[in-house]
């Protein structure tokens, strides 16, 4: 098998070395294609890392007018194309992940292409590179599984959505694929007991709004 | 007088400001013209990494795959060090400060400044009126290099290094109990253990890079024991998290012990072959039941056994802790107290089987060896016993009785200075107004100076204090020796020149030296020159280099000492057949508890106790003034657990007033579960009115000498303001790209 990314939240410590070695790429101008958000800052130190997921069929290219958006013969989904990008942020609002930007000054859908330029030339992409812990890794499935005590799983379930990923989450060892259900993500805030209403620390939006707003 | 006058002029003109790109900017069109293999300028795991230079400029970072430790990871302080290099805020010429604003002097104007009123200061007042202050961020040359300056160039008794308010109570413990002050085993060490215990020490925010064999043994099937009061990252991903109230450790520890004890998990053979003084430890922690230790650390009793079964029952397992347990008045108890628990089990001195603190700085360990702490000669020899003196005044060709007796600790010097003992000072790579204990006071002792000099290549909140400013030279612009945590020297390589007329720090005060009429002991030509006399220095003390050179360390990704001779292939991990006190034994040491200078009371009823982040480098002086890590860090908070944060009717990121008994400062409320309720807790890495140490307490160890940081009592007041926590305020409704363009 080729090789390709994977994402183990547990491993997290949140440093965002990813976010700042993402940026090193010179195409990038200092912007980065990897989001590390906290869970819920207020009752966890948790964090975790999101890039794109280099879906096997992307939502993305295909809601894209333009054609702009091309998948590579590995399965690596590409930046939208500049000469083609119509501004019209379909990807960006279309993505299941949340992972395409809008950059408001280059007028350009930017995202993740698992460093073309690094892993065409051998060498492993930065975030992968630099990442502590190795909540982000890139290697091959069969040198991996027997590394760690997690599973990769690169299906996800939104709602009536099946997305299968060229990049795996590494999951506990009884899970087959990552379930989304469309309410039930809100459903889980509206119930939670302990007469507690959930409130999201400012630290957190401090980071991540421009996560928030799909916007660099 | 030093004082700062004109603040805003100083800030504009010097900063901190931000800076977030390559010099020239972000550029794909660049012609890289070498790659430097070198390491991180910052904590002491010293990750490699490959500087990218394109006409004497720095302008990218490359992972260094091909280094042991690291194997190419870096934490974000790590990618993004290179951005300091060319910063505008980088000082290009000397300063001198005339009536309260600091002009632009020549080399030779601002280094006979300082002679002439070192010489002025130490004819009327004494060769001990002026005194050094140095650090341990810098190449273990130029930290040979400061301690030699003092005794041999100035002659003063007056030195001491920032590893004062890092390791030392570390470095106490282990000298006491192991007769050397070094990590017992290498971190390849780390995988082959079946259970951590990791006190004190938030691995995930201040050593990053090291969550790679903590990893690796995770992913072999072991366990980790995690000491913090706060729920760390690294207290949530472990196995067992023992919560404790800050400065309780000797309890818990005691607690451990009793239970091995009682359960019999002792290596008896191990005790009575390799150890003295068990009896009275053994008697001692007898008093120590699970229950007594639960009272005073406020961990279930059931926790503090099931730790000691996990620790004990192991056959491999490490110990391992950082500043959380040595920033006490009982630091080198607390210390004393987790060695007890390895010597008992035996777990020491085998692969898998050890001990060791994490040093906080770069060349932490480098920097305390080789004689630039208060009571140290190089090659960790005492300044006080005869045999030592003689051998370096040898090496130095010094007459002895010119060689100064034993000076005193940082915080000490600081009280000499006011005084009025110290009426001098020149200070090289610190910031004391971020970094010292009680910012009041020690603003107070640098208004009180007749001269000070400070060596930087940024203007720290210290430096803006100084008369004469001199530009000295960033990590990429020398070149010299760094010993990481685990003993290992590495080598840090030269990338550029320095900018303007900054020059090397070596150069530098060796010039001063060389203008005192001191030259004769002071003709280095180069950092190697320095190194070469070094290892002779060094040559049969424990920290023993003489076998190391720069291109051995090359060729093997580093050694470590000690390495006695040059066929010698370094000590990777030590005690394997005998520990370093003359009868090669090591010593268990019954330590009592005894509770942190300052308790809570009804006027001061929480415990304050402080830390890092990972954005930021100890006092920011260097981070602070990168865009990336300031935009996530930007300002100290306060962490109140929720229960409190209730009782004070305070909400989460609204700014509090958190007062102690020597200071104020007002800091956003993070309001989190993941910290005691008695139990505040604020970052340090700011200075002036963003300073924890505003608060803190500088009460010291009696034998370390380290201030209490991590424990005082404090109190929160509510102001109801309105303003909203900096980056929150900032970015409301904006892109990030139009912020980074505004």
């Amino acid at each position: 098998m080729e090789e390709t990314m994977f994402i183990d939240p547990q491993r997290c410590i949140g440093c965002r070395a990813c976010v700042a070695a993402c940026r090193e790429c010179a195409t990038h101008k200092g912007y980065s294609m990897i989001f590390v958000d906290y869970i819920d800052r207020a009752q966890t130190t948790a964090t975790m890392p999101t890039l794109c997921m280099h879906c096997n069929e992307p939502t993305c290219a295909l809601v894209c007018p333009a054609d702009a958006i091309k998948v590579s013969e590995d399965g690596v989904v590409m930046s939208a194309l500049k000469p083609r990008c119509l501004d019209c942020r379909n990807c960006v609002n279309a993505c299941p992940f949340g992972v395409p930007k809008y950059n408001t000054q280059m007028h350009l859908q930017m995202k993740c292409d698992m460093c073309f330029d690094r892993s065409s030339e051998g060498l492993k992409p930065m975030c992968a590179s630099v990442c502590p812990t190795g909540a982000i890794s890139f290697g091959k499935y069969e040198q991996i599984v027997p590394l760690r005590r997690t599973k990769p799983v690169n299906v996800h379930v939104f709602g009536n959505q099946r997305v299968e990923t060229k990049v795996y989450l590494m999951l506990p060892t009884d899970a087959d694929e990552v379930k989304v259900d469309g309410c039930g993500v809100f459903e889980g805030m509206l119930t939670q007991g302990d007469n507690e209403v959930p409130v999201e620390s400012w630290i957190d939006t401090q980071v991540e709004e421009s996560d928030k707003n799909n916007e660099f | 007088m030093s004082r700062v006058e004109n603040l805003d002029q100083i800030v504009e003109a010097f900063g901190p400001h931000l800076h977030d790109s390559p010099h020239d900017g972000w550029r794909a069109d660049r012609v890289i013209d070498k790659v430097v293999p070198t390491h991180c300028p910052y904590c002491a795991v010293q990750c490699g990494m490959n500087l990218l230079v394109e006409n004497d400029h720095v302008v990218g970072v490359e992972p260094r795959y091909d280094f042991p430790v690291n194997e190419g990871r870096l934490c974000p302080k790590g990618v993004t060090a290179y951005l300091q290099v060319h910063h505008p805020d980088r000082l290009l010429y000397p300063l001198i400060k005339r009536n309260g604003k600091f002009e632009r002097a020549s080399w030779d104007e601002a280094l006979d400044l300082v002679v002439a009123k070192f010489k002025e200061l130490q004819a009327s007042h004494g060769k001990d009126s002026i005194g050094v202050y140095s650090g341990s961020s810098l190449t273990t040359e130029k930290t040979y290099l400061m301690g030699k300056f003092a005794r041999a160039g100035l002659g003063t008794r007056y030195v001491d290094y920032n590893g004062r308010l890092c390791m030392v109570s570390a470095a106490a413990g282990n000298n006491k109990a192991f007769g050397i002050d070094r990590a017992a085993n290498p971190w390849s060490d780390i995988p082959l253990a079946e259970v951590l215990l990791i006190a004190g020490a938030n691995c995930a925010e201040t050593f990053p890079v090291l969550n790679k064999f903590l990893w690796q043994q995770r992913d072999n099937g072991g366990s980790w024991i995690i000491v913090d009061p706060r729920e760390t990252a690294t207290a949530r991903q472990g196995d067992l998290h023992l919560q404790l109230k800050p400065g309780t450790d000797v309890a818990l520890a005691n607690g451990m012990l009793h239970v091995l004890i009682e359960e019999n998990l002792i290596d008896q053979k191990f005790i009575d072959e390799r150890t003295n003084d068990w009896s009275a430890t053994r008697d001692l922690a007898h008093r120590y039941s699970p229950d007594v230790a639960s009272q005073i650390c406020g961990v279930p009793a059931e926790k503090i056994v099931a730790a000691a079964r996990l620790y004990g029952r192991a056959q491999t397992a490490m110990v391992m802790h950082a500043r959380g347990i040595e920033h006490h008045t009982n630091g080198v108890n607390n210390v004393l107290s987790y060695i007890n628990l390895v010597l008992a089990t035996g777990k020491i001195g085998a692969p898998g089987r050890g001990y060791g603190t994490i040093t906080g700085q770069g060349n932490g360990q480098g920097g305390r060896e080789h004689g630039q702490k208060a009571d140290q000669l190089p090659g960790q020899r005492s300044i006080s016993n005869p045999e030592h003196r003689k051998h370096v005044c040898q090496v130095w060709n010094l007459p002895e009785d010119e060689l100064p007796e034993a000076g005193v600790s940082v915080v000490e010097m600081f009280q000499k200075m006011r005084e009025r003992e110290i009426r001098g000072l020149l200070s090289i790579c610190n910031n004391v107004m971020v970094s010292l204990p009680d910012t009041n006071k020690v603003r107070e002792s640098l208004e009180g100076l007749d001269f000070y000099v400070c060596i930087d290549f940024f203007m720290s909140e210290g430096s803006r204090y100084a008369d004469v400013v001199l530009p000295g030279s960033a990590w990429s612009e020398d070149e010299g020796v760094t010993t990481n945590s685990e003993g290992r020297v590495v080598k840090i390589n030269k990338a550029n020149n320095p900018p303007g007329e900054a020059r090397s720090d070596w150069w530098i005060v060796q010039e001063i030296a060389r203008r005192m009429g001191r030259g004769k002991y002071f003709a280095f030509n180069s950092p190697r020159d320095i190194f070469d006399e070094l290892r002779i220095a060094s040559r049969g003390g424990n920290a023993d280099y003489y076998g190391i050179s720069w291109e051995k360390i090359e060729q093997n990704n580093g050694i470590f000492w000690p390495c006695p001779t040059e066929d010698h292939p370094g000590t990777p991990r030590l005690f394997e057949e005998r520990f370093y006190h003359p009868d090669g034994k090591a010593k268990f040491h019954a330590i009592e508890f005894n509770p942190p200078k300052e308790v809570p009371d009804e006027e001061f009823p929480l415990i304050l106790t402080s830390g890092r982040v990972v954005y930021q480098y100890l006092s920011g002086n260097q981070t602070r003034r990168i865009g990336f890590l300031v935009q996530q860090c930007p300002e100290p908070y306060v962490e109140i657990h929720p229960e409190t944060a209730m009782k004070l009717k305070i909400n989460d990121g609204e700014r509090v007033r958190v007062v102690s008994r020597r200071g104020e400062g007002e800091f956003p409320a993070l309001v989190v579960r993941t910290i005691r309720p008695d139990t505040i807790f604020i970052p340090y890495h700011w200075g002036e009115e963003l300073a924890v140490n505003q608060l803190t307490n500088p009460m010291l160890d009696p034998i370390s000498k380290i201030p209490e940081f991590k424990a005082c009592s404090a109190r929160i007041e509510k102001i109801h303001s309105r303003a909203l926590p900096i980056m929150g305020q900032q970015r409301k409704g904006a892109s990030l790209s139009e912020v980074q363009r505004g």
